[in-house]
């Protein structure tokens, strides 16, 4: 039987190869899960009350004074986060266009064996999240949505938006994403930055992924829950 | 045994296909699934309808030729879930399978992968994979003694582990990104860890994973069903392996 040539497109350089791209998107994602864990540090602070609270928001701010600006610190990490950003919404785009291409006649039966089902949203979930993250910034840092009234201290802020039950329903079915997205994130970077080249090691990337995941939603999901059944006031 | 096989039937690379519903009523079960099929096959034949288009060679497990996505799973494999080892179309039996049963089977999927007709596909990327890179150069003439370059035993059974791909397809095929790099994987750790294959180590792996995605396969996002699907259990540290090999071969 004849067999055909496929006409070769130009070559792909290696960062620009579906690998490169992935290596692009592991990187960002392990910067947004340091970003998570600070995060969910000063968020906990409230359980050492409100002052607490708003001394830590002061400190993020007044971080690096006199050698930087007041907010100096806080916008080198934030710009850090919005290239994070760009570089992983870009990878995953490109790489799902990619991957609809790659197989244009779908299956009449599909039956999954390995995958999980964190695996299995990573880009639909993907998309929750950053969803989530503009109504957040909308409510938190530009102040557009003040649920539960407006206030100058963000520790009161915190607290009288989260004593609303369905803004704290928002925010539990956001962390299940996210931890959704770290179960299968933090192990698919290992194996994307080569860590994971025995079983052993694949087994731990798994296991690191799934307890990132349950501290991550964990530690995030104390401050709203114990705001809303009045544990923390 | 009574079964019923749904097929897909495709005149040829750019006809339009459609599952075709197939009854079979004296099936042994002790066949092998291509011997089902050739049972068919002499059924329509009788009938004069064009017979059931599907590849296969060796038909004992070895040559990767053969290849069918049955109910969902390329070659029947669940990567030991349903309680079976995984193993070739070829070497896949009836008795896998549940009297009265409705069967489906279709080619593997990918774009990669044109169908020619039925239930072959053109593998042929593979090849252009391979012609890439999958190769070491060397010199023509006296053969240097075999036993002149040690290798470590660790490294020589993981190459030896990794070099049981038989190029079936499988991978691709079970992947829902359409992706080759358990294949591209397993011939990169094949030579990556031998030194023979080190001269040509990092010019290899750009090369072969551009044309692996000049072929038109997809991405790999680490769920694992290529491993799972795979007749010879090609673990998914391979592609901790390449990813690491492309990595660093940017650094050379
Ligand atoms: C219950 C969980 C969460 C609470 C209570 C919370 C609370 C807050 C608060 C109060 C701020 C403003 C900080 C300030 O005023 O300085 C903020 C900022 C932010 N949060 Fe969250 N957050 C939560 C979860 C998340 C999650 C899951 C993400 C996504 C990964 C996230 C991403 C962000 C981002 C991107 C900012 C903006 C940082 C900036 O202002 O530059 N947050 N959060
Ligand atoms: S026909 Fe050779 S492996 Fe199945």
């Amino acid at each position: 039987m004849a067999t055909t040539t496929l006409q070769k497109k130009k070559p792909i350089s290696p960062m620009h190869s579906t690998i490169g791209l992935k290596l692009m998107m592991a990187v960002s994602g392990l910067f947004f899960v340091l970003y998570v864990l600070l995060h969910m540090y000063g968020n906990l602070k409230i359980l050492s009350g409100r002052a607490a609270f708003d001394e830590y928001a002061h400190h993020l701010r007044i971080l690096g004074e006199p050698m930087l600006p007041y907010g100096g610190a806080l916008w080198i990490f934030r710009i850090l986060l919005l290239l994070a950003l760009v570089a992983h919404v870009y990878s995953a785009f490109t790489l799902w266009k990619g991957a609809g291409e790659a197989r244009s006649h779908k299956y009449a039966v599909r039956s999954a064996a390995a995958a999980t089902v964190s695996s299995r949203w990573m880009r639909w979930g993907g998309v929750a999240l950053l969803a989530f993250v503009v109504f957040h910034l909308f409510q938190f840092t530009w102040l557009q949505i003040n649920v539960g009234g407006e206030f100058s201290s963000p520790a009161a802020r915190v607290v009288a938006a989260f004593g609303v039950w369905w803004l704290t329903l928002i925010y539990v079915v956001a962390l299940i994403a996210l931890a959704m997205h770290l179960r299968h994130g933090v192990w698919s970077a290992c194996q994307t930055l080569g860590y994971t080249s025995t079983a052993r090691a694949r087994r731990t990337a798994n296991a690191a992924g799934i307890v990132l995941a349950v501290v991550v939603a964990g530690g995030f999901l104390i401050p709203p829950l114990g705001i809303l059944f009045g544990a923390i006031k | 045994m009574r079964i019923k096989v749904r097929i897909w039937r495709q005149d040829g690379p750019a006809a339009q296909g459609k599952l075709v519903d197939y009854d079979l009523d004296d099936i042994s079960e002790d066949m092998s699934f291509l011997e089902m099929l050739d049972v068919l096959n002499e059924d329509l034949n009788e009938r004069g309808v064009e017979p059931v288009a599907f590849d296969s060679d060796c038909r004992e497990g070895i040559c990767g030729m053969c290849g069918l996505v049955i109910n969902g799973r390329p070659h029947g494999n669940t990567g030991g879930r349903d309680g079976e080892a995984n193993t070739t179309t070829c070497q896949l039996h009836m008795r896998s399978f549940a009297d009265g049963e409705t069967i489906t089977i279709e080619p593997w999927r990918a774009d990669a992968f044109p169908v020619i007709r039925d239930l072959v596909v053109d593998r042929t990327a593979f090849d252009r994979i391979i012609a890439a890179g999958g190769f070491i150069s060397a010199n023509t003439g006296s053969a240097p003694e075999a036993h002149a370059v040690p290798v470590e035993k660790k490294r020589a059974d993981r190459a030896f582990d990794v070099a049981t791909c038989i190029g079936c397809g499988a991978c691709v095929a079970a992947c829902p990104n359409a992706s080759g790099m358990l294949f591209v994987g397993a011939k990169i750790t094949h030579l990556a860890e031998l030194p023979q294959g080190q001269p040509e180590r990092w010019t290899r792996v750009q090369a072969m994973v551009a044309e692996h995605d000049a072929d038109g396969f997809g991405g790999c996002t680490n769920i694992g069903e290529c491993s799972a699907a795979c007749p010879k259990d090609i673990p998914l540290d391979v592609i901790s392996t390449l990813n690491k090999d492309l990595r660093r071969s940017m650094l050379h």
